[in-house]
Parts: C-alpha cells; structure tokens; sequence
C-alpha cells in the first residue's frame, strides 16, 4: 500500500491505496465523487476526464500514486446546480447532452480547451474533444455549447472563474 | 480493467532511480507519462513488478537550445513539443491522440517504448537526432538510427533510464508531416516526415525522409532521399522520388491497410511530406 | 398477417398553456451537467460483493473440466460459482419472437456456459469478492479446460452442407425461415422491361452506449430488488420471474440514470440474471460492471445481414415489384428476441414507393459469434440501405435521374395500404424532398462537381428517400397471432393531481437519454393547465406507476406519449365537471385558458388546477357519485404503427489518391408530426446521423475466421469524434399522423435509418468518373482505393479529372 495526499475540489484528502489503484477509482470509490465516469479501458472515450493539477487528463489513465502532492479539479468542482460554470450552463441551453453519461468528461475536456485559447473556432473545438465520445448528440451542440461558453466566458473575464475560485 | 497489482516507488533522484531498477530485476519498468504503459497494463498485456516513476527525478524536464540541437528532457510532454517551436516535431507532437494524451505522454516515454506507429520515433529518426541513457555505469549517447532495435524493443536495456533527447535544430531545413489516419485521435495508419535543405539554386542540397508503421521500427526512405538529393525541387522530380518511398519496407499488414496498401501510402503521403518541405 | 387500419382517433384540445411545440431546456439536466446524476455503477450498497465473470477465449467448444479451487483461496474472495451451481435455474432465456407456422430454433441459452461454449466471451463462471480489483485477479485463476470444436463465423457457409453444426441438436445451422409476400411478384418481374440485382452486405456492428452495463442486485427479506442499466425494466421484470423462479409481485427493477441504449439495453443479459441468482445465493448485495472490452464482446451485436436484392420496373421507370432475400447472422445464441430483426427489414420493404407486389424471405443463421439482435434503428437501416442502393442502381440502368425515378414512384395517397398488408397512416414524400432540395442546390452543387473534376477533385452526392415504421405498436399486429411477439405493445401512463396541484406523471416508458421528462411534462402542463416546471415524470421503476413496455423502436413519445396525454385529459375531464359543479355551470361550458378552468365568456368565474385540487382531496363538495382524488390512469394500444419518412441529402469528397472519404455537407428533412419539442427532435436527428455516419465510414465488429473478434476496443472499434465528423443542416415538415390524437410519429431512429444509402451513393456519385459502381461498407480508406484499383485495372487512378 501507498500513501497519497491530494487535493480534490479545494478539500485535502490522504488515503492509503494499493498502487494500482487508478486514480478515476479513487475519486469514484473511495471519496464518492461519481461524476467522473468510465466509458473504455483504453483511454478512448475520455468519460473520465479532469483537470490534474490544471490540465485535463484521462483519470483512467493515471495512478493514484501518480497525484502525490497534486491538485484535481472534477465536474463536481466546477460549479453547483444553484451555481452553474458557463459550461454547464451552456450546454444545458444548447441541448449539449442527451444521456449525460460523456457530459462531465466533455464538459472538463471543453474548460481546459477555454483555458487555453479564448475564442476557438468549431475546428478547434472539434480537435480539442478528439479524445471524447459521444454516442447521442452527434456532436454539433456540443460545439455550439462550447463556443457559446466560450464568449460567455471572455465577456465575463473580468471576474475570476469558478475554478480559480474553488481550486 | 485494471493492471495486475505492482509495486511502486517515486524516487527523489536519478541515481536512486536506477538503483530501484537494478533491485527490480527484469520485471521492473519505468514510468514515465504512463500513456503507452498504464493500458497496457490495464489489458494485462503488460505486468510489471515495480514500476519506477520518474515524476519526482529533478533535471529531466524541458527544452533548451545547445551547439545547434535542442535538448529536451525526456520526461517532457507532447504538449510542450507542441508548444515548443521545434518545427517538425512540434507539429509531428501535435498530431498525437488527443489533448489530453499531449499533456500526459511524454518524448522520452514515447521513444523508449519505440512504438513504430508512434509519431515521434520517426522524426527522430529523420532528424538524425539522439538519446542520452543512463545506466548505473555511467551515460551514452544512442543515435536514433541505433536506437529503434525491433517492435517496441529499444536500445534502452535493463536497469536504464532515457534521460534526454537530441534534435538537431536543421536550420535552413523545410519539412512536411504526413500522417494518415482512420480517426483522429487513431494512431497512424502510415506516416510520413520529411526534412528538405534547398540550395541556392532552388536544388535539394539535403533531404531526410522517415517513415512511420512501415515496419517494425521507424524507417528512412533512403532510396527517394537519394534520388532526390541534388535534383530540382519541382513537382515531377520530387513525385519520381517519392515512387520510391516504400522500397525494401516490409510493413505490418493490420486491420485497416494491407502491406501493398501502406506502401501505397507512404508513396502518397511522401510525395504531399515533400512538397509541403519543399514549398 | 396484416395491420388493422389507421383508425382516426379521436382529437381532443389541449387547450392549455402552449407548452407542446416549445423548445424547452430540459428537466433532466441540471444534474446531468453537474455529476449529481445516478447511474448504476454511481451505487453501492453495505455489503456488496464484486463480480468478476470468467469468459471463454474459444469460440466453439466442450467444456471438460472447471477448477475454481485456486480462485477460491485467493484473498477476499467470497465464492465462485459456475453452471453446475445453478440446477435450480427455471428457465434459459427466453425468446419472444415464435412466428405463427414457422419452426424456430431456440438452444438452451444459461447465464453460464452448460457443456459447452459457442462464442467468444461466453461466460463460463463467475468469481464474487468483496473488492473489485481482487476479483479480476482470482478470476484470472479459474482453470477452463476446453475441448474445441469446428468453428464457422460466415453465415452463407454456415448453411453449406458440411458446415460444422454448432447446435447438435438441430442437425441445422439455419434458424428460422419466413417468407413475407405481398401482390403476385412472380408476375411482377415477368412483367419487368428491366430487372437490377445487388447484394449488399450489411455488417455486424456495435450500439456502444458510452456507459457500460452495470447490474447491482440485492436479495433482502425474499425480496429481490436489481438497479440496472438498462431499457425495459418491466420486461426484465418479467424475465427474471420466468428465469429465477421466483414470483413477480417479489422482484422490484429499477433503472436509474441510463447512459445511452441504442437498442444494446433492450435486453436482459445473461450478466443481469446472475447477479440476481448470486445476490439470492450469497444473501449479500451483488454488482457487475461490464468494461469495455467486455461490452465488445457480449453486449448484443446489430445488423450482420447479407442482402440480395431485386427490383423491377418497366422502361419508363414505373416499378413492378421488389424482392429481398435476407441472411440474418444471429450469432451462437439468442437472447431476448434478436431473430425478428430482419422481420422490421420486411416491414418496410415497399420503401416510399409504390410497388405493386413485394416479397421478403428471411433466413436466420446460427454462427460462433455473439447474438446480434436490435440496435438503433434495427432491420430498417438495413432495408433503406437496400432500398436505396438498388433504387440508385435501377436508375443507372434506365438512364434516368435518381430523384426522377423517385418521385414516379413517390405514394402520394394516404392512409395507404402496402402488398404485404401494412397501412402508411400519412406522408408527404415529394414535400421532404423538395425542401432537401431546396437547401442543398443541386444545379448549383452539380456545377461545382464539375469544375472540381476538372482540377482532380472528386465530389458527389447522394440521396436516401426514407419511410420507416415504429411506434411499436398495435399488439393484434405484433402479438402471438400476428408476427408472434409473446407480448402486447400498449404503454402506460397515470397522472396523479398532488393535493397542492403539482402533479407527478408515471409513464411505462423508460428513457435513457431521450429527454422524456421535460416532452411528457410538456404534454402535460398543456392538459392540465399548469407549468411543466410542477410536473414530474417520473419513470423506470417496477414499483411506481402502472406495468409498462419501456422503450426501444421510436415508440415512447407515439404510444407512451399519446398514453400520458389520455391520463392528463381524463384529469382535465374530471377537474371540468368539478369546476362545474362548483361553479353551477354544464361541464361542457368549462374551458381550460390561461392555466385555469374558467366558465366560458365568464373570466371572473375561474379555478386553478391547486384549487381544483383542493376539491377533489377533501371531497366536501364533490358532484354525486364523484370519486375523490385526482388520479388517472391510461392504457393505450395504438391502431397501426407510425410511419415517419424524410429525405437525406449527403456530399462527399473523396481523396482518390488514398481512398479518404470527408463527408462536406449533410441536408436533413425529416417528419415525425407535430413537434412536442424541436430541440430534442433536432438532438435525436443529429446523432441518429452519426450513428449511421459511424457505421458508414468507421465502426465495423469484425471476427476473424477462427472466431475471435479482432476490434474488441474502442481503439479498433473506431466510433467517430467530434473531430471526424461534420455539422449538419437539418430541417422538418410535419404532417401528423392519424394513429394518435397528438399526431406524432417516432424520431430516435429516424436518421440512422436514412443515412448510410445516403453517404454510399455520394461515393459511388464521386467516383462515376472512374468506373466505381458498389462499395460495401464500411467506407475504409483501404477499400476505397480497392474499389478504385478494381475499376481502373491494375493501372490504378491517374487522379486526374477524366470524366
């Protein structure tokens, strides 16, 4: 067994874990975030992505042991029922998701796109979630979600984002 | 699917690290980004006893210039290729899986499992770069054309660590990157490289050409690098040379390309690599 | 057989708020968007034991011996179970589908392997523990031995003579055969000037539902309650009666958050009803996740038929007749009702056209592969694409338009009785396309053709005219006397008036991604004159609400919906006649306007729906013989199915040189009805799409001839991202249907159905220039450029712009 301090959605959290636990099963089982979901064993369908010390990341794909000392941010962190992350609030106005099972991996994959280039085009929103599928939308109001987040965001760029503030 | 069960440690040096190595016998393996290895693992297609994380190794990240060659830290990510202004293997870099994928997976990681449809071991290759290992004996430097032994087999051996890359910078060098692929976050079907110098008489004064999942290590075209070496740069000769792309490659047929199809590719594609280099 | 006619039910007004007809944000997804939603896998009770589940790496062999004593020692394992554990099993699974006069062959299908094993993956023993990592570990020590036997994986050799025979017992390979005639088609293509054939095959693919099956099962106090992801908890329900031997009144199924079905969660796997035997056996909680590599293998596989195919016409293109010959790959086993596929593919043999006689003979096939049974759209994708090819290739051969050809043929009169019996409630087939035309341009797009050809760029364009049945659908037609569905096809709905006036709706439907909750709140807010925001639709539980059919075959909004808009009317007739009461006026005089019951031309005289309420749960003042409450049930068991139709428009560029298919622009036109709510239309018709686009261009399940599947990942099994496909054009006409009084029809599979004939005939339309005149799919790269080597001969493509 393995000691691992990390920091999860701003709360600390020590947990001894076998060292292959993976870290997606960390956060599922043993702290209850279930948010984060599994969809592949091959880090195909980005079901579990999140943000590991501010970039996203496929969950599925890293150890627990690996975060060590790290920070993760999930769909739980981003934003609250009563206070939506423009994302959130996106894709619910653009019918962004059906099912909703690839939403909070979807949803993670499209902030880390925003965080990292402002205005995307629809290419680049369509590159940026390569490594997320979707069996229900057909995509096209994903896309049209993200982009609206995404000028939802810039105009508000003024004010620190909700993960700035949670993280 | 989950790995079979291993031990792990994450040491604070490189010389604790290969110290681990070395007790970890032949079942011990390296961890690097973990993106070729952690799912092999979760198939059980790969069961390593201990795995050695090199995440806490200080100095083995990063990208600086020296003597004409960028040196890169092995344990540095895809997404800081992409980011880093290195031309080719930039734009190779940024061709791999998918975002989240670029910022775990690693050059060094990459070139040391010395996948042959992996991007990266190709433009190495064709850059005529390097790698530095390091054993408990001391360090060598690995030429790329030394390094990529058979399928996933490296020069990188029992109780070593890949601990930098070299790039030669090829000043003055154009290049085009081909890679064809069912989807895109799919590894290459085949991909293509290319390096083009031109010389003042618009004439290719050098050309290096690698190929990618065209055998059962990255590959030079040598046989268009020497046709076109020295001949005009314009579409005939360049679409002459890239006829000769696939010569003695003997390629893996799979699921989606039989041989006689990729060496069709690596035709296409070499001819489109060379134009883009050369233009 | 035959359908009963398209009986014109009776319309009553909705009369409430305009809620129908919006596009409302969804209800289900504040807690989608947030990870406050529970799937199955989300749960865990105190207890529970993990199951890992020991499958065969043989596609075809005897079972001699099973040692589980070295997994039975392994650390924090609770037991290990196999077959010979499970004597007091009451029955395989059973199949539902027994054609009247056909001979069905149904092999004993147990959740373990019983002797032997006929597919890859087929499990053989489960291992139960109580962590899940240690359990994949001990499962790991099972020690199978196998005897293997002959294996066939091609269904057109599996009925060879000398074919090894996979079910000694039946001495045969072949499954079932039906025959569905309609009209004399002998004389039809006696009577043919042209006559073209094709033979199409249609291959095995995935319904890959992003959330992998999740089972977790608990026996308590005699009672079994299973949480399961899946579509048809009521018919599981009914399963694990007739399998488990225990009485149904003591089995609760839930479905709680469903990631995605696409006809793979129609079914009750074998997975479900072990995790139930063992939570019985072991007294403890049990639960099975399925990884993904599992669900390639064994969550159901669809399509997989060979189809030859016969239209004929006469010069001027009127049509005589069309024949199919269907080989249906069923797989080793069946589960629930996988060998009527190809029946829905006979359905709509007619197409939109009006043939005069049409047959349909089907023959179903037992192979070492997994059962195939329905995914999304299910026999209909297949026989569009039939349909359509053929259609494209009889066009080729009279030298006429497509869409010339098409519109000749178009039905035009409705209610429309086909050869084969069944009756098209309402079309208009010329109006789909004409405003499929409209946004596409095609004088325009044929210019750009042509100069692209010039320079060496090959485009094209193709076209899939659509009519689909669903709205399963009118149980004398399905049922044991008519296709021999052991089962009836109604849905259910109860709307119950809570005494403050909010009101919770149960419906029989079970959605997984659909968005019912907000459509049916909809429906309802409009009948009872209150906002959707204080409707509840709650559903997917066998203890609330009325027994229902749950949801597969477009059939939740058409027949669950058109249920729920009855209970809510008969809510509205009730609160009439107690707004009537009090307010000494003629029930007939009370309208239902601005969210209340109001004495006609007397505003002033008015009571909400709370008020109303109010009444009915403190029954002081009640008409005569009123009963309390306000609580209504409907079950509905519509006259015919629905039958929506459309026109797809698909363009296409193809590399020549490397055989890459991008596909440029998409033009949908589709009529489901009268919306309920656009968005959601519009979501369903945009994945329908990429479904089809999926297995078109990407997605194929291939086995190799030993058996083994060879894409038993997502790395293989290349289900398309964002980054590989297009956005589309999308638009709607709307022409109800008489087979419900809210005139809809279904739309979840609608796309899927037209699409792929579509993006075929555009290659075949790009590459005319070269000679290519069929590709199967998929459209691989690799087999389009042997498509192209084909036509050209061993010269290859010059890439240039010959035309």
């Amino acid at each position: 067994m393995a000691r691992v301090s990390l920091t999860v959605n701003g709360v600390g959290y020590t947990e001894e874990v076998e060292p292959r636990l993976l870290l997606v099963h960390l956060i599922r089982d043993k702290l209850g975030l279930t948010g984060t979901h599994v969809g592949c064993d091959t880090s195909n369908c980005g079901a579990c992505t999140l943000h590991l010390d501010g970039q996203a990341v496929k969950s599925c794909t890293v150890l627990a042991v690996q975060c060590d000392g790290s920070e993760v941010t999930t769909i739980e962190g981003i934003g609250a029922e009563d206070a939506l992350h423009p994302l959130q609030q996106a894709f619910w106005a653009k019918h962004g998701l059906q099912c909703g099972y690839c939403t909070p991996g979807m949803i993670m994959a499209a902030a880390d796109l925003i965080a990292r280039n402002a205005d995307p085009s629809d290419e680049d929103i369509r590159e940026a979630l390569a490594g997320n599928l979707c069996r229900c939308t057909g995509y096209q109001n994903i896309v049209k979600a993200v982009r609206a987040a995404a000028g939802e965001m810039s105009t508000a760029s003024a004010q620190p984002s909700r993960e700035e503030v949670t993280a | 699917m989950i790995p079979a069960a291993f031990e792990y440690v994450a040491p604070q040096s490189l010389d604790e690290a290969l110290a681990a190595l070395r007790d970890g016998g032949e079942d011990a393996k390296v961890l690097a980004g973990g993106h070729s290895l952690i799912p092999l693992m979760k198939l059980r297609l790969a069961a390593p006893s201990l795995l050695v994380d090199l995440r806490r190794v200080p100095g083995l990240s990063g990208i600086r210039r020296e003597d004409g060659a960028w040196r890169i830290g092995a344990m540095t990510s895809h997404y800081e290729v992409v980011g880093g202004g290195l031309g080719l293997a930039s734009t190779a870099a940024g061709t791999i899986a998918d975002p989240q994928v670029r910022y775990r997976g690693t050059l060094g990681g990459s070139l040391a499992h010395g996948d042959p449809a992996s991007d990266m071991p190709a433009v190495l290759l064709a850059a005529e770069g390097a790698v530095t290992i390091r054993g408990e004996a001391g360090q060598r430097e690995v030429a790329a054309a030394d390094l990529f032994e058979d399928f996933l087999t490296t020069a990188v051996g029992e109780g070593e660590i890949l601990t930098e890359v070299r790039l030669p910078a090829l000043e003055g060098y154009g290049f085009g990157y081909e890679k064809f692929n069912r989807r895109k976050e799919d590894w290459a079907m085949v991909a293509v490289c290319a390096l083009v110098k031109k010389g003042a008489d618009g004439s290719c004064e050098d050309v290096r050409i690698g190929l990618t999942h065209m055998g059962t290590t990255p590959l030079r075209a040598t046989a268009t690098e020497q046709a076109l070496r020295g001949q005009p740069l314009d579409a005939e000769h360049i679409r002459a040379a890239a006829e000769q792309a696939a010569e003695g490659t003997d390629p893996p047929t799979d699921l989606n390309a039989t041989a006689d199809y990729k060496r069709h590719l690596a035709r296409v594609l070499c001819r489109r690599a060379l134009e883009q280099a050369s233009s | 057989m035959g359908a009963p006619g398209a009986e014109a039910a009776e319309k009553t007004e909705s009369g409430g708020n305009g809620y129908v007809g919006r596009s409302l944000k969804r209800k289900e997804d504040p807690r989608l968007i947030t990870g406050g939603a529970t799937y199955t896998d989300d749960m865990v009770l105190p207890g529970t034991l993990y199951a890992a589940i020991v499958r065969s790496p043989e596609p075809h062999a005897k079972i001699l011996s099973i040692d589980t004593e070295a997994a039975s020692q392994m650390p924090g394992v609770q037991a290990v179970f196999t077959d010979e554990d499970m004597a007091d099993m009451a029955a395989p699974c059973p199949m539902v589908f027994v054609p009247p006069g056909v001979e069905m062959r149904v092999p004993d299908h147990w959740p373990l392997a019983r002797g032997k094993v006929g597919y890859v993956g087929q499990a053989v023993a489960v291992v139960l523990g109580t962590d899940k990592y240690s359990v994949v570990d001990a499962a790991g020590q099972v020690v199978v031995d196998y005897d293997p036997l002959p294996v066939v994986t091609d269904p057109e050799k599996a009925l060879e003579a000398g074919s090894p025979i996979i079910h000694d017992e039946f001495g045969t390979n072949t499954v079932f055969e039906w025959s569905l005639p309609g009209g004399d088609v002998a004389a039809a293509f006696r009577d043919a000037d042209v006559v073209v054939e094709k033979r199409i095959v249609n291959h095995r693919t995935a319904g890959a539902a992003i959330e992998p099956r999740s089972f977790l099962a608990q026996w308590r106090e005699g009672k079994l309650t299973l949480w399961s992801s899946t579509q048809i908890p009521h018919i599981c329900r009914v399963i694990l009666s007739i399998q488990l031997g225990i009485t149904e009144e003591k089995i609760r199924v839930v479905a709680p958050e469903v990631g995605g079905g696409f006809g793979s969660k129609l079914q009750v796997y074998g997975e479900e009803v072990l995790a139930c035997w063992c939570a019985r056996k072991t007294g403890r909680p049990v639960k099975y996740t399925a990884t993904r590599s599992e669900e390639m293998l064994v969550t159901h596989h669809g399509r997989d038929q060979i189809d030859y195919v016969k239209i004929g016409a006469k010069r001027d293109g009127k049509l005589t007749g069309i024949h199919a010959r269907i080989i249906q790959d069923c797989g080793a086993y069946h589960l629930i009702e996988g060998p009527v596929i190809p029946t829905f593919s006979a359905c709509v043999i007619s197409g939109c056209y009006d043939f005069p006689a049409v047959q349909t003979d089907i023959v179903g096939v037992f192979t070492n592969k997994f059962t195939t049974d329905a995914i999304r759209g299910a026999g209909r994708p297949e026989a569009t694409h039939f349909i359509e090819l053929t259609m494209d290739a009889l066009a080729e051969e009279l030298g006429m338009d497509p869409l010339e050809l098409r519109r000749k043929n178009f039905i035009t009169e409705f209610p429309n009785e086909r050869p084969h019996g069944f009756i098209y409630d309402s079309g208009n087939y010329h109006g789909t396309l004409d405003k499929c035309l409209e946004k596409l341009d095609l004088e325009g797009f044929r210019r750009e053709q042509a100069e692209l050809r010039e320079r060496g760029v090959f485009r094209g364009v193709g076209f899939s005219t659509y009519v689909e049945i669903c709205g399963l659908g009118p149980s004398r037609a399905l049922g044991p006397e008519g296709w021999g569905m052991q089962g009836g096809y109604f849905e259910s709905a109860q709307v119950r008036v809570l005494p403050t006036g909010a009101v919770t709706a149960y419906t029989g439907v079970s959605p997984h991604g659909q968005g019912h909750e907000t459509g049916f709140a909809q429906i309802v807010a409009d009948r009872v004159g209150v906002a959707p925001d204080v409707v509840e639709v709650i559903h997917g539980d066998t203890n609330t609400g009325p027994f229902g059919k749950n949801t597969y075959g477009s059939r939740s909004l058409a027949v669950g919906g058109e249920a729920i808009a009855r209970a809510a009317e008969k809510i509205q007739d009730k609160a009439r006649r107690i707004v009537a009461h009090k307010m000494e006026a003629a029930p007939e005089d009370i309208e239902l306007s601005d969210g209340k019951f109001q004495v006609r031309g007397s505003p002033g005289k008015a009571m909400t729906l709370a008020e109303v309420a109010g009444e009915a749960y403190i029954p002081a003042d009640l008409p005569d013989g009123m009963e309390a409450g306000l609580d209504e049930i409907c079950f509905f068991d519509p006259p015919n199915f629905v039958w929506p139709f459309g026109a797809h428009a698909c363009v296409t560029e193809v590399d020549v040189e490397t055989g890459r298919v991008d596909v440029v622009r998409y033009v949908a036109v589709d009529d489901c009805g009268p919306a309920i709510n656009p968005l959601l239309i519009e979501g369903q018709i945009h994945g329908g799409i990429v479904h089809a686009l999926g297995q078109a261009l990407y997605e194929q399940l291939v086995y190799d001839s030993e058996g083994q599947l060879i894409t038993g990942t997502f790395v293989d099994y290349a289900l398309p991202s964002a980054a590989d496909v297009p956005s589309f054009e999308t638009d709607r006409t709307e022409t109800p249907t008489p087979t419900n009084t809210l005139g809809v029809k279904g739309v979840g599979e609608a796309a899927t159905i037209a699409c792929s004939p579509a993006v075929v005939a555009s290659v075949v339309d790009a590459l005319r220039p070269l000679g290519v005149t069929h590709v199967d799919m998929p459209l691989t790269p690799m087999r389009i450029w042997e498509a192209i080597q084909a036509a050209q001969g061993s010269a290859g493509p010059n890439g240039g712009g010959a035309s």
